[in-house]
């Protein structure tokens, strides 16, 4: 019955109740590493077409370099590749000069890997056989030590500046011409628009709590339509916004967001971890099912450290809406979670 | 003036740990010597490699021996029951950055405190699987930020500032001494969930206060045995995190161990300590033995760079009573030694 119920909330034909319906689910973690090499904080999850999955994670400390004038840093973080039965396939951009600290990484139609750098404010996107054939941003030429949490830049946090570069990005998504939204991100507060070349075309949003404006825009998605879904963390809600970046709504139905994901297919699904913060594991930390105007179809899940537990989700793959991949920045681990 | 205060207790915690504490002789002192033999170069590094600061050491009940050491990476290296090394576990691990403390739970398990990353994590058995992590490392974006220099920031439940040790009871409950910036203990369940714990981010030297506790065991009955080592003395709490007593004959209380079986011992260090003075090795240096109850039963060891004499113990394996495993912050090495008993 209660799948029954499950497949007529999915479907749509009965209406949600007021209190958010429980999904039930099971939990894995199927993916296997090397021997002697570890998941770290596990920022970004992603699979492609053939069903590979793409771990970015925080595995390492970046090399500090003290230079005869200025710091450098270089490294910290590892991309990996499993196998659709998580067996480990290869290690991509071992040597890249972009790799500081993993925020996300997505695949986008033609298989190609996007990685989303927050240390070095880059995105860049792998083709399929994993050669780099394009980079937006910046990393800085070098830190200051100790550094401050917007890497010292000069200006001040939250600005939304119609550049090029980014400040502590957190995330990208594409529309189905292949347009580039890059979410702009931790220190800034704004969402970024590229042509499929990577022309700069646009930015809006700053900092705050009216419409336009963010507190800490962590998540971005993009449905079949060209719409614009951003995570605005911190003011509990998921912004709408037309492909041009004219605001449409706001949904507050799937608590504070820090990852969200729209799944493909006819029926499309809006994903939204209410992620407890790394220093709580007593609130929040579950994952809301929504259609994409809101409506809430079910959650599950909760803060924790046990096995179907969530610790700090930061990446949600979502491509099978049914069997979901998780990265768990506070659990170290990335988790496959199978809703029934 | 609150502020003023309160600057100044941390402007004097920061001198004090930076010129280390002062030494301090045991008042138990005439307690018997125990006959003791050093097993030389028992423990053998792999050929060309090197041991640093020996902050951890504990073996499993299989007789390996494990050893948690700074080197130019922290490291943590497991040997057989014959003293060969076997292998190396969870290298370039990403919560392994500024070693403290390795201790192994009754089910095997590896358990590491890391205060470099702030993170406590817990290998199965063979160190090839991350069962669990405590606490929480920083972005390298944010940078790496030294312990802070005004009045420590408030305590967190799942936030760990420069954790020293992790010990369980009977139950698997897991305790944590936390540590250079807070000074309290914590107590989760063994799902990690915060339960309860005694003492907060300020330094103190009266009941349910501490001044950097640097090390804690649980015996049998699941009272928690914290080395409160500004305070020269070794706290008793109950399994509730309530006070119940404190031993103050032992001088600087470094860090303490208690053994298995049916009649537990507890085994605590007055290290000597970092920037010796003049005479110093003569006051300070020696290991007790004594009842879970605090009764003395006797002493053994000795300050000295030359083995079997010891620089800084910094953590003691004593698992089977009369074996004890020693890690030396400062000779780098660990030793076995076997206990006689009374000479």
């Amino acid at each position: 019955m209660k799948r029954l119920t499950t497949c007529l909330l999915a479907a749509g034909l009965i209406s949600v109740p007021a209190l958010a319906q429980t999904i039930s689910y099971t939990t894995s973690q199927p993916l296997v590493l090397p021997h002697d090499t570890f998941f770290g904080a596990a920022a970004g999850v992603a699979t492609n077409s053939k069903g590979n999955v793409f771990v970015y994670t925080r595995n390492g400390e970046p090399t500090i370099t003290l230079g005869g004038s200025r710091a450098f840093a270089h490294g910290g973080s590892s991309l990996y590749e499993f196998a659709p039965d998580g067996k480990f396939i290869r290690q991509i951009g071992k040597q890249v000069y972009g790799f500081l600290a993993a925020q996300q990484v997505r695949v986008d139609k033609q298989d190609n890997i996007w990685v989303v750098d927050r240390y070095s404010s880059m995105v860049i996107k792998f083709a399929p056989d994993g050669r780099q054939i394009m980079l937006l941003g910046r990393k800085p030429e070098s830190v200051d030590v100790p550094s401050s949490p917007d890497m010292g830049q000069g200006t001040p946090p939250g600005s939304g500046a119609q550049s090029d570069l980014f400040r502590s990005p957190s995330d990208v998504a594409w529309d189905g011409d292949g347009n580039i939204f890059v979410a702009d991100g931790l220190a800034n507060a704004r969402v970024a628009k590229f042509t499929r070349d990577g022309v700069f075309v646009k930015s809006w949003g700053s900092r705050g709590s009216g419409d336009n404006q963010f507190k800490i825009v962590h998540g971005i998605a993009v449905d079949a339509n060209g719409n614009v879904y951003v995570a605005d963390r911190g003011n509990n809600r998921i912004q709408v916004f037309d492909n041009n970046g004219t605001f449409k709504s706001s949904i507050t139905t799937g608590g504070d967001p820090v990852a969200i994901c729209i799944s493909p297919g006819a029926h499309q699904y809006l994903f939204s971890s209410n992620s407890n913060p790394v220093n709580d594991l007593d609130h929040g930390g579950e994952i809301a099912k929504l259609e994409l105007n809101g409506t809430v179809v079910g959650k599950f899940g909760q803060a924790g450290k046990s096995p179907r537990d969530f610790g700090t989700v930061t990446g949600i793959d979502c491509r099978n809406p049914n069997s979901l991949y998780v990265a768990e920045i506070g659990n170290w681990r990335v988790t496959k979670v199978d809703l029934h | 003036m609150k502020t003023y205060l309160a600057a100044t207790a941390a402007v004097s915690l920061l001198l004090s740990t930076v010129s280390a504490f002062p030494q301090a002789k045991a008042s138990a002192d005439n307690a018997p010597d125990l006959a003791y033999e050093a097993v030389p170069n028992f423990f053998q590094a792999p050929a060309g490699d090197y041991m640093g600061e020996l902050q951890g050491v504990a073996t499993n009940s299989k007789g390996n021996t494990f050893a948690f050491f700074r080197g130019p990476q922290t490291r943590l290296w497991q040997f057989g029951p014959d003293g060969k090394f076997q292998k190396e576990i969870g290298k370039g691990f990403y919560g392994f950055q500024f070693a403290h403390s390795v201790r192994v739970d009754r089910h095997d398990n590896i358990w590491t405190v890391d205060e470099g990353t702030n993170v406590v994590t817990k290998f199965n058995p063979t160190g090839a699987k991350v069962l669990m992590v405590i606490g929480h490392r920083p972005s390298q974006a944010d940078g790496p930020y030294a312990t802070p220099k005004g009045p420590n920031p408030p305590d967190e439940k799942y936030t760990l500032c420069r954790p020293t040790d992790v010990a369980w009871d009977q139950n698997d409950n897991i305790f944590i001494s936390d540590g250079y910036c807070n000074n309290r203990v914590v107590k989760y369940s063994p799902e990690g969930k915060f339960l309860a714990q005694n003492g907060g981010s300020a330094v103190g030297k009266g009941e349910n206060e501490y001044n950097l506790p640097h090390g804690l065991q649980v015996d049998h009955q699941g009272n928690v045995y914290v080395a409160d080592r500004g305070n020269n003395r070794y706290v008793v709490l109950d399994n509730n995190l309530k006070w119940k007593t404190a031993y103050t004959q032992y001088g600087t209380a470094w860090s303490d161990c208690i053994s298995e079986g049916p009649h537990q011992y507890l085994f605590m260090s007055n290290s000597n300590p970092n920037g010796n003075a003049p005479g110093s090795w003569a006051r300070t240096g020696q290991i007790y033995k004594a009842e879970l109850d605090g009764t003395p039963v006797g002493k053994f060891g000795h300050a000295g760079k030359i083995a079997p004499g010891w620089q800084v113990v910094h953590m003691m394996d004593c698992r089977n009573p009369n074996q004890i495993v020693v890690g030396e912050i400062e000779s780098w090495r660990m030793q076995k030694f076997v206990l006689k008993g009374s000479k």
